[in-house]
């Protein structure tokens, strides 16, 4: 069963509990200068930001199919069954490759340590794993932001837009973006507007690279079969020509 | 023997670059000891700057002729390019030290560089490059191993060395094949942040063509170089050949990068004013000028203009590269970035040091002479062997 996030923004009256309580979690300081702050950051794991009257929250978007995981050499990433991506800093050499390969440009980099590494939301995977709520789930007042199995809040937001189709933009954010994501979000206005990526594929991006480098194994076997070949025609033609001119000049004793 | 010490004469060169060393050794005490944030322009928006958009990226492809010409010579078998094989392989071997160099300063944990080595992803591009890398730079040193036996007389690791080279040279060209076209894969995973003059899913076609292309390029620049710089004889007709097949080459390429346009239905963004627009102008100038040049004989014949049409293949190919790193990235990624100094001084200092190892290289090591034909031992050093062994 794959637990999932739902965030409406038309619920949330943006006080930012689900930031003091991520920001609880991981240890990070929190007061009103971290509060103003309306971008994710490696000690801000999570932002509300201000769109006017609507409020939207940036987190990681726990990918169906992570582009961050993809492309990490060493696997520091990985999307868990359970839903959540999680990052293991003993792996991570620092080539921040994640960083800019994700689409909703998420992770941040520990840019003023010497030693440093990436942060972004775990999707409270060890609270998740024991069947506890997220840390902003559980903090938010107004149940803009639920948690549970990724199918029924899937239901969950089809049957909210069906309610009250005046209330909102009649699309679920996360549903096919890049294939699907485990934060899914709702909103009265297109979501453009409160800051998420427009136009993003719906085919996982991880599958452009990889229908390349699938065919690694066909071109190193096809090219040391190929250059082989070549090797032995372009040198059996100097062998041939070789053994020719003795041929030659043996008949040439041989006549004389 | 008089007993005073000469010093070194000062001269432009000599005073530039030990003004940029200073500069690099600085900045290199920046990057490690405060951190990545304080020597780099780079953020969370822009992760990538010309550590790895020039260093990498360049320093890869520029590498090129390594493999371009060990296969020319040892698999198809043509040799009269062989006189300009062995400055093509130190040029490659230089380029990959570097390049690690160069990483070394952007990773944010160096130490671990050699973790994709023991921590698999074969899903990562990352991890094709650097298991590649690494084969390939083992085989650049193979292949470059037997300059240094021969300078030392050292005659039984030379006959192994060269008992393994046709496979070291197949294994070094499919390594080559593989990563200089990665390059281009790595951007493929960035629809939405790659500018569509350069995204497209033709990329690592086109980085290994070009890769080639900036290869024989580079044989050409670093020949005139040498000939200037050392007194040495300009293989001249060597060069020219090699001219023409460079035109054909880019001809290729240039083709198909606008029929890749074309078929993407993007060509009517040329039509735009952008920044994106005049960049893509600048590269396709400074890559279609030498491409016309060359086809032409006097041009070829010339030294100078074939060293200048070298060149603006060398620096069209370079602003390839940082459209694709760099500037074609800013507006996707909603942010503009201008490399600090530090990040300009570490690249200069790397570029100064490339072209300061490759010098000694050519004045100790037998780089531009005659490879002996029959005996992998030329006949002082075979007869000095002899009295040591009496």
């Amino acid at each position: 069963m794959a637990r999932a996030i739902l965030f409406d923004s038309t619920q949330c009256v943006g006080c930012k509990a689900c930031e003091e309580a991520c920001a609880t979690k991981w240890g990070n300081p929190y007061d009103e200068k971290v509060a103003a702050e309306e971008r994710v950051s490696s000690h801000k794991l999570t932002a509300v930001r201000t769109f006017g009257e609507h409020y939207s929250r940036k987190l990681c978007m726990h990918c169906l199919e992570p582009s961050c995981a993809s492309v990490c050499p060493v696997g520091a990433l990985e999307k868990t069954a359970l839903g959540p991506v999680v990052y293991d800093e003993s792996k991570c050499m620092g080539c921040r490759y994640c960083m800019v390969a994700c689409p909703f440009q998420v992770p941040s980099y520990e840019w003023d340590s010497r030693l440093p590494r990436v942060k972004k939301c775990d999707g409270c995977f060890e609270r998740q794993s024991k069947g506890q709520p997220t840390a902003c789930t559980e903090a938010c007042p107004t149940g803009a932001t639920i948690c549970g199995d990724r199918e029924e809040l899937i239901a969950e937001a089809r049957k909210r837009i069906a309610e009250n189709p005046g209330q909102y933009y009649n699309h679920i954010y996360g549903l096919e973006e890049v294939g699907g994501t485990s934060v899914l979000m709702l909103s009265a206005v297109p979501f453009e507007q409160i800051g998420m990526p427009g136009g993003l594929p719906k085919d996982a991006l991880p599958e452009r690279t990889w229908a390349v480098l699938s065919h690694i194994p066909d071109v190193a076997g096809l090219g040391a079969v190929l250059l082989g070949g070549v090797y032995w025609i372009t040198h059996r033609r100097d062998e041939v020509a070789k053994a020719e001119r003795a041929e030659a000049s043996k008949e040439k004793e041989n006549v004389r | 023997m008089t007993g005073t010490v000469r010093l070194p004469r000062i001269t432009f060169w000599r005073t530039v670059f030990w003004f940029i060393m200073a500069a690099a050794v600085y900045a290199t005490y920046v990057r490690f000891v405060d951190g990545l944030g304080s020597s780099t322009n780079l953020s969370d928006e822009f992760p990538w700057g010309i550590w790895i958009g020039f260093d990498v990226l360049c320093g890869v492809a520029l590498a090129a002729g390594g493999f371009t010409l060990a296969a020319t010579v040892h698999i198809f078998n043509i040799e009269k390019y062989k006189p300009i094989v062995r400055p093509a392989i130190l040029t490659a071997f230089l380029g990959y030290l570097l390049v690690v160099v160069a990483l070394m300063f952007d990773l944010g944990r160096p130490y671990r560089i050699w973790h994709p080595l023991i921590m698999w992803n074969p899903h990562s591009v990352m991890f094709e490059v650097g298991w590649c890398v690494t084969l390939y730079s083992t085989v650049l040193s193979l292949e470059f191993a037997p300059v240094v036996f021969e300078r030392f007389g050292w005659r039984t690791p030379l006959r192994y060395v060269k008992a393994i080279m046709i496979p070291l040279v197949i294994a070094g060209v499919i390594l080559s094949t593989l990563h200089q076209s990665s390059l281009g894969t790595l951007y493929l995973i960035l629809p939405t942040k790659l500018h569509a003059l350069w995204y497209s899913p033709m990329l690592p076609v086109m980085f290994f063509v070009s890769a080639i292309a900036l290869g024989l390029a580079m044989t050409i620049f670093e020949s005139w170089h040498s000939s200037r710089a050392f007194g040495r004889h300009l293989e001249l007709p060597l060069l020219s050949s090699l001219g023409r097949v460079l035109a054909v080459l880019m001809l290729f390429y240039l083709c198909l990068r606008f029929l890749d346009l074309g078929k993407r239905g993007v060509l009517n963004l040329l039509t735009v004013g952008s920044i994106e627009t005049y960049l893509f102008g600048l590269e396709i100038a400074l890559l279609l000028t030498p491409t016309f040049l060359l086809f032409w004989p006097r041009v070829r014949q010339s030294p100078l203009a074939l060293y200048l049409s070298a060149v603006m293949v060398v620096l069209g190919m370079i602003v390839n590269r940082l459209n694709v790193s760099i500037t074609g990235m800013e507006r996707g990624s909603g942010v503009s970035y201008i490399p600090a100094w530090t990040e300009v001084a570490v690249t200069l200092g790397i570029i100064a040091a490339g072209f300061a190892i490759f010098r000694l290289a050519v004045q100790h090591l037998p780089i531009f002479e005659e490879e002996e034909k029959d005996e992998p031992v030329s006949a002082p050093v075979y007869q000095m062997a002899g009295a040591l062994g009496d």
